[in-house]
């Protein structure tokens, strides 16, 4: 059992475990027999024998059970079950029309009912069901009341309330003003620019993978790859001093990590070319500089000539394509961040300190 | 029994009754949509809809739980109000007693447990409307609205967040709201801000810059309280009703819940 824990500990630094959950990710949705519904309670037996077993563990059970942090619980089953559901009807749905058949949808849309009865009175058994769960939920947890604000007491971990938590779980690998303002304003636009981008007239109205993989694979992506995993992280795993913790581990406030985190221009000008750091700002962030020219600039244009991007470039035009081309991007550029950290303990591509400005 | 039945009889054939529900309890397709046309809360929905909206494998109804939630929340939020100071002298220890002293001592634990659940069920409510492609046209400008009332969420809980005014609550919103210094161009620590002077002068510093604004004051404070509160009371509320009418009005006028056309 100890060894189990301390494997999993172990795994759970996010070097091991992001690097995981994407490769999980492309594989359960390749994997056509998870989304049955064997596939279904397979998972949900699997997901919950950990945190049964897991709740015998003290550390464990401490955060978990934290008031607050019960509702990230109860968001990892909603988050998996609605993933299964909504796979589980799209293969039905795209099955069905590869035989020629009409979608789930299709055959009952045709159908009219009355809202009275059974629109009205489903909302009701809805809403009864909610305010019966409510209730329960307020009379058996208690909502969290600690000692009275303190300004010069800092508690550590001082964390954001949950929903934010995968923007301060950002923070170890961007700067404030990207992982704080600059990033989450551009989830907000990129989800508004969403229905402006795409242009695939199928799969409206109705479940389907197989003919909007690419949209549905980068929105799942981004929804539970990078937002929801980075809140578990940043609310399960994170302890005193912002150190990781595996989940099974005691959160050690003298817990020392070593800091060997350098930036892209120490790599290039100390390592490799054995010279010191230039003086002014603009030489010694050449190398950055051009990076992230090349990385937003030189391969998007590059990509629409590409065989596999160009027909998206064709189908959506050069606007379109672009916007969607430098959202995507600029997603890609955390768990690019985050693998450069890992492997070259990379700290900033670009360190601008006399103006603040560092990615 | 018979006398109960001949009570309920009275009572829906009197006047009073009659005056309030037009059309009773519908029994023919005639009364079915009367009944959705007469009521102010019901004719918010179509007197028909698909079959296939009807689903809650479709729809996961998290849209209206969503809304529920909201409901839950204004009820709940207005009975706290009649107790919670918001100030720092006070609001703690009005925390304490609405916990120890007042009747029906769980209005907190509700609106607490709903505002989590409804920040949880607007994502899934995205999520659903993804998978089924629902933003794609005519919807493009609902999902619009959508996006921005769950930002509204998010902004509606961090808000309340501060209000018990314990630890909790202060670290958490000056963990969140330090991220304002950092703002390109209007925040003290952001890049960018040290090229904005006017005759030597610093425009942007800590004391007038994003941060600033948004907890009045250099720290989190007694100013911090009121202007959350109010935000969080009266504010956003206002904004997010506003635009739940809107996106409610739309899902009407693009056709009501989406399926295949």
């Amino acid at each position: 059992m100890e060894a189990i824990k301390s494997f999993i500990n172990t795994i759970s630094y996010p070097q091991f475990s992001f690097t995981l959950s994407v490769v999980l990710f492309v594989a359960a949705l390749k994997t056509k027999k998870l989304w049955t519904r064997t596939g279904g309670w397979i998972m949900l037996v699997l997901v919950t024998l950990f945190f049964a077993v897991g709740s015998l563990d003290e550390n464990f059970r401490s955060v978990v059970a934290k008031p607050d942090n019960v509702p990230i619980v109860m968001m990892i089953y909603l988050a998996g079950f609605f993933w299964w559901l909504s796979m589980y009807k799209a293969i039905k749905n795209d099955e069905a029309t590869e035989s020629g058949a009409p979608t789930f949808e299709k055959s009952e849309s045709e159908d009219k009912v009355f809202t009275w009865p059974d629109l009205v009175f489903s909302e009701l058994i809805c809403m009864v069901v909610l305010t019966a769960g409510l209730v329960v939920w307020s009379i058996l947890l208690k909502a969290p009341l600690e000692e009275p604000a303190n300004l010069s007491v800092a508690p550590n971990p001082s964390k954001a309330p949950w929903y934010f938590l995968g923007l301060q779980e950002m923070l170890v690998y961007f700067d404030p003003w990207m992982a704080g303002v600059v990033l989450p304003g551009l989830i907000v636009v990129g989800l508004m620019a969403i229905p402006y981008i795409d242009t695939n007239p199928k799969g409206n109205g109705y479940y389907t993978f197989k003919e909007r993989k690419t949209e549905i694979v980068l929105f799942l992506f981004g929804y539970l790859v990078l937002w929801v995993q980075m809140i578990v992280i940043g609310t399960f795993l994170r302890g005193p001093n912002w150190n990781l913790f595996g989940p099974f581990e005691f959160w050690d406030i003298n817990k020392v990590v070593p800091l060997v985190n350098v930036d892209l221009s120490e790599i290039i000008w100390i390592k490799m070319l054995g010279v010191g750091l230039p003086s002014h700002w603009l030489l010694r962030e050449s190398f950055g500089i051009l990076l992230l020219i090349g990385y937003f600039i030189v391969l998007p244009v590059a990509m629409a000539k590409m065989k596999y991007f160009k027909r998206f470039y064709d189908q959506m035009g050069s606007a379109r394509y672009y916007t969607g081309v430098l959202l995507f991007l600029t997603m890609m550029l955390l768990p690019i961040k985050m693998f450069a950290r890992w492997m070259f303990n990379l700290k900033y591509i670009v360190h601008i300190q006399e103006f603040f400005l560092n990615i | 029994m018979q006398q109960l039945k001949d009570l309920q009889k009275a009572i829906v054939k009197s006047q009073i009754w009659k005056s309030i529900f037009r059309v009773g309890i519908p029994t023919d397709n005639r009364k079915r949509a009367l009944a959705m046309l007469g009521n102010v809360v019901l004719h918010l929905h179509p007197i028909k809809v698909k079959k296939s909206g009807l689903r809650m494998s479709y729809t996961w109804c998290m849209g209206g739980t969503a809304f529920f939630l909201f409901l839950v929340e204004t009820i709940t939020g207005l009975l706290l109000m009649f107790y919670y100071r918001p100030t720092v002298e006070y609001a703690y220890f009005d925390m304490v007693d609405l916990r120890e002293v007042a009747a029906f001592g769980i209005m907190r634990e509700l609106h607490r447990w709903a505002a989590h659940a409804m920040v949880i069920a607007v994502w899934l409510h995205m999520f659903r409307v993804f998978m089924t492609g629902s933003y794609k046209p005519p919807r493009e400008f609902n999902w619009n609205v959508g996006v921005i009332l769950l930002v509204l969420t998010l902004l509606l809980s961090f808000t309340g967040y501060l209000l018990p005014w314990d630890q909790l609550a202060v670290w958490a919103i000056t963990v969140g709201s330090n991220m304002a210094r950092a703002t390109p161009l209007i925040g003290a620590e952001g890049p960018g801000a040290a090229f904005l002077t006017l005759g030597g002068q610093k425009l942007i510093h800590i004391g007038s810059d994003a941060r600033f604004g948004l907890i009045a004051g250099r720290t989190i404070g007694g100013g911090t309280l009121i202007r959350f509160y109010v935000l969080h009371c009266l504010g956003i509320p206002f904004v997010a009703a506003c635009l739940m009418a809107v996106h409610f009005w739309r899902v009407r006028r693009d056709g009501g819940i989406s399926g295949p056309v």
